[in-house]
């Protein structure tokens, strides 16, 4: 139980043992794990920064999203504006071409009437100067009473 | 008779080192031999961790490992506000070494014994009667010496520490001029302070080796003693034992922090 050599043998162990601790086995140890700590508040960092991102083009693209559909709902109310518009002016034009069609054949009729009435005044001419020829039953000479049967024309 | 097996000489057995050499030049073969051995354990278990160490995902011991070093590096850095690069590794050193050594106290106590007995060339006869001339204690924190140059060690480092930082002025002025700062009652500091100085080790290699030595002497005497009872008193002590060996072992690691941070305060 006395103290002895044993003492200073293991001194000599204890001092060895805490100098090789000290030179090459805390350094690493602690080194390694400062360093996974820093790796790790840096993911964890780089996590938080990335949510935050995440969140930030989640809000941008729901932004987007409804003013595309702004956008849409304003180019369709255009296109329905220009088809009505379109579909108005169709209708327009075709009213006009239709009064056109009507005041043309309106004038066709005229003139076809007037033309048969000018045949008809001419062989109404015609037939009174025959009738009138058969009713004297004498030649009369058209050329000389012209005149008279044009004012017979012209009254008609 | 000396063939028959008495109670007492087994205790005694138990308790004697295997020593070479005489009077002061004794050293106790078995303790040296085992203390060295965990000693190696520890460096060279911890030196291959730390040769590999990676800095991504840790293997299972390299997690072990750094739990360990982990648990002594917050430890000192909670005790201990200065900058020096020793004391967390020489905190590690103890805490580890001790424990280990400690650990040797879960073996059961006629094992190691009785196999160096046997690979010494003593018969079973003569191992039975407890007549072998082969001693083997395999605790080292159970031999004085041990714990006494574990404190002896922290000891030298405090009264460097205190010197280096405080100049040796300085550490005199810290053992005479406290706690009565008067010029009458300097002598009755001077008494003071050198007992508690001397106090910080001594407490430390008692109180390691008190513990480790009585828990020891308990699993001899419920194994001389109790017959088949032991078994189940084995277990106990075994199981309350498994308290003190790390508590001792944190504990002389916990003061060694202190008793070198109060070293590096500067009043």
């Amino acid at each position: 139980m006395n103290l002895n050599a044993t003492l200073l043998g293991e001194s000599i162990a204890f001092i060895v043992f805490v100098w090789f601790t000290m030179k090459y086995v805390w350094p690493p140890l602690n080194g390694a794990i400062e360093e996974r700590q820093n790796k790790i508040a840096d993911g964890l960092a780089a996590s938080e920064r990335a949510e935050k991102d995440l969140e930030l083009a989640q809000e941008k693209a729901t932004e987007q999203l409804k003013e595309a559909k702004a956008q849409a709902a304003e180019i369709i109310e255009q296109a329905k504006k220009r088809a009505t518009q379109i579909v108005d002016e169709e209708t327009q034009k075709g009213h006009d071409e239709r009064e056109k069609i009507i005041s043309q054949g309106y004038a066709e009729v005229d003139a076809e009437r007037n033309r048969a009435k000018e045949d008809l005044r001419q062989q109404v001419s015609v037939l009174a100067v025959a009738g009138a020829a058969k009713i004297l039953e004498r030649h009369i000479d058209a050329a000389a009473h012209s005149d008279i049967l044009d004012k017979l024309v012209a009254e008609l | 008779m000396a063939g028959e097996l008495t109670t007492q000489g087994y205790i005694k057995h138990h308790l004697t080192n295997a020593s070479v050499g005489e009077g002061f030049w004794t050293w106790h073969v078995d303790t040296l031999a085992w203390s060295i051995l965990l000693g190696l354990v520890f460096i060279l278990s911890f030196r291959s961790v730390a040769k590999k160490a990676t800095v991504g995902v840790p293997g299972k011991f390299q997690c072990f490992v750094e739990m360990i070093v982990e648990f002594v590096g917050n430890s000192v850095k909670d005790t201990f506000h200065g900058k020096n690069p020793l004391i967390a590794p020489l905190a590690l050193t103890i805490f580890v070494w001790v424990l280990l050594m400690n650990f040797m106290d879960i073996i059961p106590v006629d094992w190691l014994p009785t196999a160096a007995a046997l690979i010494g060339g003593e018969s079973w006869e003569t191992i039975a009667s407890g007549n072998s001339h082969i001693y083997m204690k395999v605790v080292p924190t159970t031999d004085l010496n041990m714990t006494a140059a574990l404190a002896l060690g922290v000891f030298v480092l405090m009264i460097f520490y205190s010197i280096k930082i405080k100049g040796f002025g300085g550490f005199m002025k810290e053992l005479y001029a406290h706690p009565f700062n008067t010029p009458w009652l300097y002598w009755f500091n001077f008494i003071l302070e050198v007992i508690a100085l001397i106090a910080k080790p001594m407490s430390l290699a008692l109180r390691l080796f008190g513990n480790l030595y009585a828990g020891e002497l308990i699993f001899i005497l419920i194994a001389g003693l109790m017959g088949i009872w032991q078994l189940p008193a084995h277990f106990i002590w075994a199981a309350f034992h498994l308290l003190v060996i790390p508590l001792q072992a944190f504990i002389f690691m916990m003061l060694t922090i202190v008793y070198l941070s109060l070293a590096h305060e500067d009043h």
